[in-house]
Formats: C-alpha cells, structure tokens, sequence
C-alpha cells in the first residue's frame, strides 16, 4: 500500500519534473535566440566583420545556382589573376545549413531573404546548441546539472561574441555540431549501442563540413579512449563507442573536398589511427584472457612479447623515419602553431599577424567566462566523486580546452561548453547538498538521528528511483537501468557516509549559501547581457562615437564601397590594406552604433565582359582584346577588406581574407612599402587600376593601415628581401612624425595616407599617433587621388597612366626605381611622368 | 631443456587455444569467418596497391576501409550477441543485427559516394 502510494508519487512527480524540464529548456533556447539580437535592434540587420561577407557571398551564389554549381564553383573575382577554388577551398557546412534553411522557409511560403536567414542563423543554432549541452551534462551527471549547464551556454559572452545575429561564420554553426558530437560519443559509450555510434560519425559528418576545429573531435577522442584504457576502465561499450566512428569517420571527412586526403595523411589525423591499433589489440588481449586459464596466458604473454617486441620496432622505426621526412613531421602550419606558441611568429607572419591568434590577456577570462571561472575547479572536483567514464571525459575536455584557450584568443569560444559543463555540475551539485540539508532540517527536527538517516537515504533513493525512471522513459530500460544499478550499488552506500557528514550543515548556513549562489547567478546574468549588448554587438562595418557634440555616425566603408560600384567599371580590380583588429574593435570604448540607412544590395558581376577579355587574350585577337582591356580593371589592396569588397562593392580583388597564398599578399605588402615608383610598376604588373586604403588619422580611428602597417613590411620582406624592417624604424619603432626615417616617408602607403592631409588642420596632426605628421607637404607623381570618405577613413588611388613620349634622362629613373630601400630622400627629379 | 620447455609450453598453449576457440557458439564462429574474410579481402588490395600504384587513391582508399569497416562492426556485432558478456544481457540479438544492418548501410553508402 505505502510502496503503491510511493510509486504513483514517484510517476506524479517523475511526470512533473519531466514537463518542468521541457518548460525550462524552452525558456532557454528563447533565451539563447533573444540575447544575440542587440545588434539587430541597435542598427539593422546587417552582417558584421569581413569573413561573414564571404560567407554571405557564397551563400547568394549557392541559393541562385544550386547545389552543383556551388560544389564546383572557380571564382575569378578574388585573388587576381590566380582565382580561387571555391568548391574545394572552403568548408561547406555553414553554407549549405543557410541555403537548405532559405529553401525550406520558401517552399512554405515564408519569403524571407538570404540575408535575413544568414543574419539569424547564428542565433537559432546557439538555441540547439544549448539543448545539446543539456543533453550532454544529462549524460555525464543527470537533469539537474544539464540544466544549469544549458542556461549557462545560453548567455556565456565567448560564444555570444561569436554568434551574434549577424555573425555569420563558421562557428555559429560547428559549436553546435562539437557538443553534439560529444553528446552522441558519451551516449555511445554509455549504452553500447551501434546505432547511436552510426549517429555519431554522422555528427561528426557535420562538424567536419562546418569547421577547421574538427582535429580538436579527432584528437580528444583518441585521447579519452587512451585514458580509459590505461586508467584500467576499458569495456566492450569504449570499442563500440571508439572503433566504428574511426573508420566511418575517417571515411566522411575524406568526403569534404577540403579535407579530402588530409584525413588520412596529416599528422592531425595520425592520434586516431595509433588509439585505433592499441584497442584492438587490447581488445584480443582481454578475449584471449577470457578464454585461457591464467597459466597458460601467462606463456601466452611471454610468448607474445618476446616475438611481437621485435616486429613492434621495426615497423615503430618505419612510421617514425615516414613522418620525420616531411618538415613539419606531418603538421598543418596552423595546427602546429597550437603545440608550439612561438612558431608562427617565427615562420609565417601571416598567421601571426591575426589579432585572434594572439594569446589571451587574463582580463579576458573574466570577460568571456566570468563566474564560470572559478566554478571550473569546484566541477572537475565534482567530476571525481564518482569517476565514470562521461566524467573522465568532461576532465580531459576542460583541460585540454584550457590549454589551447591559453595559446589562441580564438579558441576561448572552445572552452566555453567545457567551462558550461564543469560549473553546471558543480552548481548543480551544491544546490543538491545544501536543499538536501535545508529538507533535512525542516522534515526530520523531530525525530531521532536513527531515522534522520534512513530518511535521508530513504529520501535519496527516491531521488535516484526518480530519476532512474525518468531515463528509462527516455532510451532502452534493460541497459540503462543495468548502469544505473552498478551507480547506485556504490551510490547510496557512500552519499549515506556522505549523508551522515552533510547533516552537520546548519539550516540558517544553507539558506545562506543557496541565496549567495542565485546572487552569484544573478551577476553572471548581469555581465553577460552588458556584453552582449556593449562589446559584442558591435557589426564594425558602421561605426559611431559619443563626443560633446552628440552621436557621429561613421559609414566610410560602405560610403566606399558605393563609391566603388557605381563609378569604376565592372570589372575594376581593387586592393585594399590588412584586416583590421578585430581585438581592437571589441574593446569597449566608446564605438556604438546607429543604423545608416543604406542599401546593402548592389547588382551582380556580369561574367560576360571577363569571359570576352579573356577570349581575346587567349586568341590574341586584338580587337576584343583591346575591347576588354578598356574594361578590365583592378583594384588593388591589402587583404583585410577582400570579402567586403567583392561582395559589396563587387569588383574583383587581389588578396583578400582566405590568405591562401602568401607570395601574392606579400606582393602587395611590398607594394604598399615601397617608393611610389616600384609600387607603381607591381600595381601595374598586376593589372590593378585601383588602390584603397584605410586611413583614421582624422577621426582617431586606431586600426588604419599605418598601424597594420608593420605587418606589411614583415609579411612583404618574408618573401622579397629588398624589404628590409629596420629601414623603417627609428628606435625600434614605426615612426610617422619628423623623426621617421626616409624609407618610411618615402613609402606608398605613407604618401597614399597622409596626402593632403595637411589640409584638414594645418598642421596635419594625426589623433591615432598622436604627432603632426613628418612630410606635410607632397605630390603624389604616380597615383591620383579619385575619392576620399566624408570622414577620410577610406581612401581611393588610380594609378596613372604612363605617357606616350618619355622625356629626359630614363636611364636614371630606370637606376632609380630598382633600389627601392635607398635611403637617400627622394630630390625633385624632373619624373618623366608627369 | 629450456628449450623443450618453451616448445613444449608453446604446443600446450596452442592446445589449449584450439580447443577454448572450439567451445564457442556456432553463430559466433559464423561471425569470426565474416571477420577473417574482411581482413584477407583488405590484405589483398593492399597487396595489389603495393604491385600497380595507389593512383586513384580515392579507390583505393575506400575499398580498403569498407573492408576494415565490415570487420570492426562485425566484431561489434559478436560482443553484443556474445551470451558471455554480462553488459549485454538484456539485448535482444536481433535489435543487435539491425543496428549492425543499419550502420552497414551509412557506410556502404559513404563508399560508393567515394568510390570514384
């Protein structure tokens, strides 16, 4: 009677909790969507930075033409004159997720546009990716603890900063893809089922399609699976959980035309064949146990290692003599860069110059995470009472993740899930020991200890009853209730022990702590919507500032871009100086924004003109090559503004965001650092008929050109060693005032900065830098000045055309123009130019 | 001596082997000859790889893994409907081969699709 009354309770309250659960992780998905859309009501909706542009870009492409044409897509407005290989360039993932959402939302006749899906699409799947979390935390420690894990992830800053409505990039996606791939290898490994490890190496399917982070899956999986086993805890259900998402897996990367053969040839890759090989050969060790008595696997061991040692070596040597041939020993540059911190900086410039790549200041742990911070230590302690394998798991993420948060900047969005799960179990574990001892406390005052305990344990196991079935409703009751047997054998015998130690918390002492702890929440709440709505919002395509004088809106770069398009041919090619600091941008200072009411659609390229002109000059026939050689123009740049320009402005550029090819961005960089002369004869070997740059030295915008400026001249003298670095510093230092060395002053990307700038004030004082500038008063001989922002921030050179007849002495010039580090200040030679 | 020791110790270890492996089920021994045609098939295309070049290495590279990966989900089959194995009591065999049905199909699937 009592036990029927206990479990119609238990089915009410398992009922209860599983519609609370429901309601709750409803809220929390709506949660995870509305914070992210500051920027949508504090400007427009618009993307943001440079690498969505060509995300966005693509996308246009793929919704118009299809699946094929987009997989096998060779896009000859970027990177002139080489082209880029879209198809096989760039991961798919995010692309196809927008495109197959654009398409279900207009087949039933919700007309949305492609941008409006691209701009949302980050929210929704930080919605799913909290859900996932949920799953996940369940998985590793039970409802509780997956919930607070999930409304955790919903408002972390680190993945806000990445998500925003308007950030469309590849992580918006792939985070959601990383935990429910983790969230699929725990339930693996938990149940042993083989139908849940197919859905794993389908989810990793898609985090591979989604992002470059993918070697993160493959190399921490291995790694658990190696600590299970040498921590002793293998079982049948780690090979079925491990063994068929290898294979399968490896498989399905090699499907992504980005990955293609790298699954099975790089060095990232190599962790999860070497665990692959070492299970199964503890997997025949452990059978052949099985079925041999103990002395005769003792001659089995004997016999085993002696022979198989040999052939160990040999083929050992072999694999180490393959990898150590290459140079890197099998490693991606960017990957390497990830074990060892110093050396991008010391072999390629190009990787070390992206503000994100740069190590992480310690105040940023505390903006990006904030109380999760300190919650970490309290869950992996958590984690440790009891060890399961899911909880081993969780230890090995965070502390990989913080290593690796510890190296990028970038990859603090990494630890944020791992940060999530750590507090949620530890959250969720003390709320677990204080309410247990404030319902201690109100129910058992008036009995004896005795029966103090058999409550509480009576009370536990009720709790552990509930929630044993709630998971049976959910998978197969048979296996998991067979798990939660060998948990709870162990689990009431030591939470009793435990039990006996928690009764000694005081009432007014738990009251206390569980207020403390929701004010603890209540902060966290707090930081994390100010970042959301202060610095992470922020779409840096239109700028403002707060002065005296009221709010200044700055849109030099569309401004530009507009510019651009309606007033150079089609088929311009622009150049156009670094990314700016993405860092930079995001501190909070005082850089809101207002929405410029302005169209963000422009028409498309027609391909037609670019077809003809390269007919005629693959035919050599001089009229239509004459034809479009009047139209066939360039713009040249720097690679920052590359996905803004040809998406925007939709002229075709030479270097842009992907920085494939370092040679062609070096070109550039030694063109912007070199006299006018030289630069003029790159420009023009490159068929550029444009130059752009960035200048803040009016409004005291800090992340122009001039201060990217030394990458440019590091990039550029990688590769041509004319450019030399010290030429240009005094003092160790890039200088722009009187004191800059002539190099310097005589460089194209200092006479394109600060031509007339001396106009503006009178002295030309420059509010980034903070001095009047060097050389105030010159003439430009080889580009001329077509348009400058309201602002000055964007700036727009043409080269000029070369003169028929050259007057005066040309074998000077011709002498001249070939030492471009001179450090001689450049005379006024009569320029045969002019 | 020691040596006719260690041959005589090899020989019972041997002995003892065979006739453990006899004592297994039918249906389990049905599954190791899958596991063992598996692994001759992929040792043979590398054999033939080594003889005429890996070019089209998709090819290659697909048919050696289909054959690994028969086998893997074949050994993951035989621990599941292995009646020795404590955590898989309550698994019905035939819920078994379906999931080892359906994961065949997922990468036979991503096989031909790599084909080439």
């Amino acid at each position: 009677m009592a036990a029927q009354e206990t479990s119609q309770s238990a089915t009410f309250r398992h009922a209860f909790g599983n519609v609370l659960s429901f309601t709750v992780l409803l809220l929390i998905g709506v949660m995870a969507f509305s914070i992210r859309l500051f920027s949508v009501i504090k400007y427009e909706s618009v993307i943001h930075e440079f690498d969505p542009y060509f995300n966005y870009r693509v996308t246009q492409f793929l919704t118009k033409s299809g699946v094929y044409d987009f997989w096998n897509w060779f896009d000859d407005r970027t990177w002139y004159p080489l082209g880029r290989v879209i198809g096989g360039t760039v991961y798919p993932g995010l692309t196809l997720t927008a495109g197959t959402l654009w398409r279900i939302l207009n087949s039933i006749n919700i007309p949305l546009s492609v941008e409006t899906v691209c701009v949302f699409t980050a929210p929704v799947f930080s919605a799913f990716a909290s859900w996932a979390t949920y799953l996940l935390t369940k998985e590793i420690k039970g409802a509780g603890a997956g919930l607070t894990a999930a409304a955790l992830l919903a408002m972390v800053p680190s993945y806000i900063s990445r998500s925003v409505a308007g950030s469309y990039d590849n992580e918006a996606v792939a985070i959601f893809a990383l935990i429910f791939t983790f969230y699929l290898y725990i339930k693996t490994l938990n149940t042993g089922s083989l139908f849940y490890a197919t859905l794993n190496a389908i989810a990793y399917f898609y985090m591979v399609c989604s992002w470059g982070g993918y070697t993160f899956i493959i190399n921490l999986i291995p790694m658990h699976v190696l600590l299970c086993i040498v921590t002793g805890r293998y079982s049948p259900r780690l090979y079925i959980a491990y063994a068929p998402l290898v294979v399968l897996g490896t498989l399905l990367a090699a499907l992504v035309p980005v990955v293609g053969f790298n699954a099975v040839m790089t060095s990232e890759h190599f962790a999860s064949f070497l665990v692959f090989i070492i299970i199964h050969v503890v997997a025949l060790v452990y059978y052949i146990k099985g079925i041999l008595t103990p002395q005769m696997f003792k001659v089995a061991v004997t016999l085993v290692v002696s022979v198989g040692m040999v052939l160990c070596v040999a083929v050992l040597a072999v694999l180490i003599a393959l990898v150590a041939s290459s140079p890197t020993k099998g490693w991606s540059g960017r990957s390497l860069s990830l074990l060892d911190p110093t050396y991008a900086s010391k072999y390629i410039p190009i990787i070390a110059s992206v503000s994100e790549h740069q190590p992480p200041t310690w105040p940023s742990y505390f903006m990006d995470i904030n109380v999760l911070a300190f919650l970490v230590p309290a869950g992996i302690i958590a984690c440790f009472l009891p060890l399961s394998d899911a909880s081993s798991f969780a230890v090995l993420y965070i502390v990989t993740s913080v290593y690796f948060s510890g190296v990028m900047v970038r990859l603090m969005l990494v630890l944020a899930p791992a940060a999530c799960i750590m507090s949620g179990i530890a959250l969720s574990e003390a709320f677990d020991v204080l309410t247990r001892s404030i319902k201690f406390h109100l129910v058992g005052t008036t009995q004896n200890p005795q029966d103090n305990a058999r409550d509480a344990t009576k009370v536990n196991q009720n709790d552990v009853k509930s929630e044993k079935s709630e998971d049976t409703v959910k998978e197969r009751p048979s296996r998991k209730s067979k798990k939660k047997d060998k948990e709870n054998i162990e689990k009431p015998s030591l939470v009793s022990r435990v039990e006996k130690r928690l009764l000694v918390l005081p009432l007014e002492t738990s009251v206390m702590a569980v207020f403390l702890l929701v004010l603890l929440g209540a902060f966290y709440v707090v930081h994390c919507v100010w970042a959301a709505a202060e610095a992470y919002s922020a779409p840096s395509i239109v700028l403002t500032s707060r002065s005296h004088d009221g709010l200044h809106v700055f849109d030099d770069f569309r401004e530009a871009y507009a510019w651009l398009s309606h007033n150079t041919e089609v088929d311009d090619k622009v150049s156009k100086s670094k990314r700016s600091d993405s860092f930079a941008l995001k501190t909070p200072t005082d850089v809101s924004g207002i929405s410029f009411i302005a169209s963000t659609h422009y028409p498309l390229i027609l391909f037609e003109v670019l077809n003809l002109a390269v007919l005629g000059l693959v035919q050599r026939n001089k009229l239509i090559g004459l034809l479009a050689a009047a139209i066939l123009v360039q713009v040249a740049s720097w690679w920052d503004y590359g996905y803004q320009t040809t998406a925007m402005a939709n002229r075709t550029v030479i270097v842009d965001n992907n920085t494939w090819n370092n040679t062609h961005i070096a070109t550039v960089g030694t063109a912007m650092s070199s006299p006018e002369k030289a630069a003029w004869d790159i420009f023009n070997s490159l068929d550029v008929k444009y130059v752009l740059v960035v200048f803040g030295g009016l409004v005291g915008y800090p992340s122009d050109d001039i201060n990217k400026f030394l990458w440019m001249v590091r990039i550029g003298g990688g590769v041509f060693p004319h450019i030399k670095e010290p030429d240009y510093l005094r003092d160790g230092q890039y200088r722009i005032d009187s004191q800059a060395t002539p190099t310097m002053l005589n460089s194209l990307m200092y006479k394109l900065s600060y031509f007339r700038f001396v106009e503006t004030d009178g002295r030309g004082y420059d509010r980034v830098r903070n001095t009047e500038i060097g050389k105030k008063h010159f003439k430009l001989t080889h580009f001329e000045e077509v348009f400058t922002t309201h602002h000055w921030m964007v700036r727009i050179y043409k080269l000029k055309s070369p003169k028929n007849r050259i007057r005066g002495k040309t074998k000077r010039s011709k002498s001249k123009s070939g030492t471009s580090t001179s450090s001689k200040r450049s005379t006024r030679k009569k320029n045969p130019w002019q | 001596m020691g040596k006719s020791a260690t041959t005589s110790d090899v020989h019972a270890l041997f002995h003892s082997l065979r006739s453990a492996y006899a004592a297994t089920a039918n249906h389990l021994k049905i599954i190791d000859l899958y596991i063992v045609f598996a692994i001759v098939t992929a040792v043979i295309q590398v054999a033939y790889m080594a003889i005429v070049g890996s070019f089209p290495f998709n090819s290659f590279l697909s048919g050696v893994l289909s054959c690994v990966g028969t086998a893997v989900l074949a050994v993951s089959l035989r621990i599941q409907v292995n009646k020795d194995n404590k955590e898989f009591k309550d698994l019905p065999p035939e819920r078994a081969f379906a999931d080892f049905v359906l994961c065949n199909l997922v990468l036979h699937l991503v096989i031909m699709n790599f084909l080439g």
